[in-house]
């Protein structure tokens, strides 16, 4: 029996993929090249830019757009202050500025592709039955497996960081967008047709707006994800906080670690909050 | 004038549309269909006009493709098959944006559940059309303004529609749908969701306004009471079938069915019956030739104590009774002029009977049936209140 099965040659997936990729990276390779190189130049400007703010400016400003954010409340404005000093004191300003940055663009971008996505598969079953397991399949892998295209096709730096990251946290914004439009109720379309709306019309007016806290729910998990990306990104040389971490990790420097992750944690609990609370206020 | 023609307009949900329709057409029932065929039958072959300025009602229970039928007018449903004309106009062939102009232009829609956007206020609700067909923001904004005032509605305008009762978002709705000033304004059970009281000052409403801007109006409803009182035509439909068309005198007086008969069973009829329609023929005496001895004469006969008073053009006069008779004919008058009554109520033939009876019942004498100053017949309390339990007895009667 054994015998048999090893008759059959082993069937060569991997090379075929191999050759996929190749062929990929060969063909569009002037067009990655533009932006790797591009889109490294623009993304340090920002963090340079990010940077050029005192730090204590930054805080502030944080603090007062928490404090109106959640409703005049002073309690995430508080933590802000609290929080990112203390990232601050710890010494790790420049690389929480460089995570802001890489979240910042991987999220932007994930929604930008995101929400056409979703709109596209609330309008077409055809389209539905395509992505939706493409989505499951991708929310299934772990993320650094993202790093192995995003290496092939852009090297290695900030760059391919954010491809990976997009990757890893597109499915939830399309996936609400597309929920958020099915939702809306049946009498309602019915209403915005009756009028003899056009197709966009009943989309920007009436579909959109009323799906717009779910989709919001989906954006904010969007960011969360890109977040949780910031230490895998690290492996292929994106910089930040995710670093810091990893290198810890590396050496076994148990106290830089710790540090260096409450500060992502810290981070990661404003940008939950604020989020959060921008749609609660839309409602 | 002939405002929107429906022929031969069927419509089956589902992929088996084709099978189905041949299975319709023998006659199969709408379970056995979807059994057969997974097939579900909305609408088949219904054909009907409206004329401008009516309000033609379709009812039915539910699931019997009332919905869908408004739906297919508008298409919002397309048919699988029939034509529909609005103003000569047939619009099953129309384009996607030839259909949205007729739809901006032609008619709208009022929802079950109102259907405003909930994330606009009660004004841009009201805008909805005329922003959709590109109006001038200055003109989008008066028109809506108009129409709100009309409704009664301005003072919310700036209400968003959770913050109004359910009987004020509906009429934003209506006042939503004229704003636009469609020639055709279709109504989906649209006073189904509120309660009694509210919903009878809606319907006032919407008399009101059809009274005063004419337009053609398709309602539907589940309730014949509602019908009725609204409707200058009802249509009556069964599991995806008009099997009746007419007034609603026409529909009560001459049901085409035990179906319908079933219908009646809710109905009131003190609110549709006329005098006309439970008044018996009077016993009458003429004033100018008959003296006392041929009305005693008369009574004896009939075995009755009361003899209605006309003239010789049946000019409705008052009545004598048996007593005064006696009296007269003891006295040896050679006429009843005399003794003639006057205080015996009279009504038109058109009135109500719920409002005949507190007339009666107030009364001990008949109440005369008069049409202009002519004795139609009289109306005894014993009679109406059998007319009124027989609709009760005509469907018991058909079990
Ligand atoms: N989109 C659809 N797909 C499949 N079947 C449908 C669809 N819409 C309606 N039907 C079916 O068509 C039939 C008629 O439905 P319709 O909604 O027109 O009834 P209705 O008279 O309006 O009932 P109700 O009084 O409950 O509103 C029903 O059997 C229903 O199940
Ligand atoms: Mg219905």
């Amino acid at each position: 029996m054994s015998n048999f099965l090893n008759q059959i040659p082993v069937l060569p997936v991997g090379d075929v993929v191999e050759d996929i990729m190749d062929w990929f990276t060969d063909t569009f390779s002037s067009v990655f090249k533009f932006i790797q190189t591009d889109g490294t130049a623009l993304m340090d400007s920002v963090t340079n830019l990010l940077i050029s703010i005192p730090p204590i400016l930054f805080i502030l400003l944080i603090a007062i757009v928490a404090f109106f954010a959640t409703g005049k409340k002073f309690g995430l404005a508080i933590f802000s202050i609290l929080g990112l000093l203390f990232i601050y004191n710890q010494q790790l300003w420049e690389q929480l500025m460089n995570t802001f940055t890489l979240v910042l663009f991987a999220s932007v971008v994930a929604i930008i592709i995101g929400i056409p996505l979703g709109i596209l598969m609330s309008k077409s079953t055809l389209a539905d039955n395509i992505i939706k397991p493409i989505l499951d399949f991708m929310q299934t892998m772990p993320g650094f497996v993202y790093l192995i295209p995003a290496v092939a096709f852009f090297g290695i730096g900030v760059v391919p960081g954010v491809f990976a990251s997009v990757i890893f946290a597109l499915p939830p914004t399309v996936r609400f967008t597309n929920l958020g439009i099915r939702q809306v109720s049946k009498e309602l379309v019915e209403a915005a047709d009756s009028f003899g709306s056009t197709g966009l019309q009943k989309l920007l007016k009436v579909e959109l707006p009323i799906a717009k806290s779910t989709i919001m729910a989906g954006i904010n998990q969007t960011v969360l994800l890109s977040l949780s990306m910031v230490v895998i990104a690290s492996m292929i040389g994106a910089p930040g906080l995710g670093r810091e971490v990893l290198s810890a990790l590396q050496r076994a420097q148990v106290g830089n670690g710790f540090v260096a992750g409450i500060s992502l944690v810290i981070f990661a609990i404003i940008v939950d909050r604020l989020t959060q609370s921008f749609n609660k206020k839309s409602l | 004038m002939e405002k929107l023609r429906v022929e031969n307009v069927t419509k089956i949900f589902g992929k088996q549309s084709a099978n189905a329709m041949k299975l319709v057409e023998k006659q199969m029932s709408k379970t056995e269909i979807l059994q057969k065929t997974g097939a579900t039958v909305g609408v088949y072959d219904a054909s009907f006009t409206v004329n401008e300025g009516e309000i033609f009602v379709i009812m039915g229970l539910s699931g019997s493709g009332k919905s869908t039928l408004i739906r297919l007018l508008n298409r919002l449903i397309d048919p699988t098959g029939g034509e529909i004309f609005i103003d000569g106009e047939k619009i099953t062939r129309l384009k996607k944006s030839q259909l949205q102009q007729i739809r901006r232009e032609k008619m709208s829609m009022v929802f079950q559940n109102f259907g405003l956007f909930p994330h606009r206020t009660i004004l841009e609700n009201t805008q909805y059309g005329l922003e959709i067909r590109g109006i001038a923001k200055e003109e989008k904004r008066l028109k809506a303004e108009k129409a709100l005032n009309n409704a009664g509605l301005l003072a919310y305008k700036d209400q968003y529609p959770h913050q109004l009762s359910g009987g004020m978002q509906q009429r934003v709705g209506l006042a939503r749908a004229l704003a636009n000033d469609p020639e055709i304004l279709l109504m989906d059970e649209a006073f189904s969701a509120l309660d009694p009281l509210i919903r009878k000052e809606m319907q006032d409403e919407l008399l009101e306004l059809q009274a005063n801007v004419q337009k053609t109006i398709i309602f539907i409803t589940h309730d014949l009471n509602e019908a009725l009182r609204i409707g200058d035509r009802i249509a009556i439909m069964k599991d995806g079938k008009i099997i009746q068309i007419g007034t609603g005198e026409e529909i009560l007086t001459n049901p085409a069915n035990a179906y319908i008969r079933t219908f009646l069973e809710d109905v009131d009829r003190s609110k549709v019956l006329t005098a006309e329609h439970v008044m018996v023929r009077a016993m009458t005496i003429n004033v100018e030739n008959d003296g006392p001895k041929v009305a005693l004469q008369r009574m004896r006969e009939e075995e009755i104590s009361v003899l209605i008073a006309i003239d010789k053009q049946r000019q409705f006069k008052g009545y004598i009774t048996a007593t005064d008779a006696l009296n007269a004919a003891q006295a040896g008058e050679k006429t009843v002029r005399e003794i003639v009554q006057t205080d015996m109520p009279t009504v038109e033939p058109t009135t109500l009977i719920q409002d005949v009876l507190p007339i009666i019942s107030d009364c001990p004498t008949p109440v005369a049936v008069v049409d202009d100053g002519k004795l139609r017949g009289i109306l005894i309390r014993g009679v109406i209140i059998e007319s009124l339990a027989s609709a009760t007895q005509e469907v018991e009667d058909h079990e």
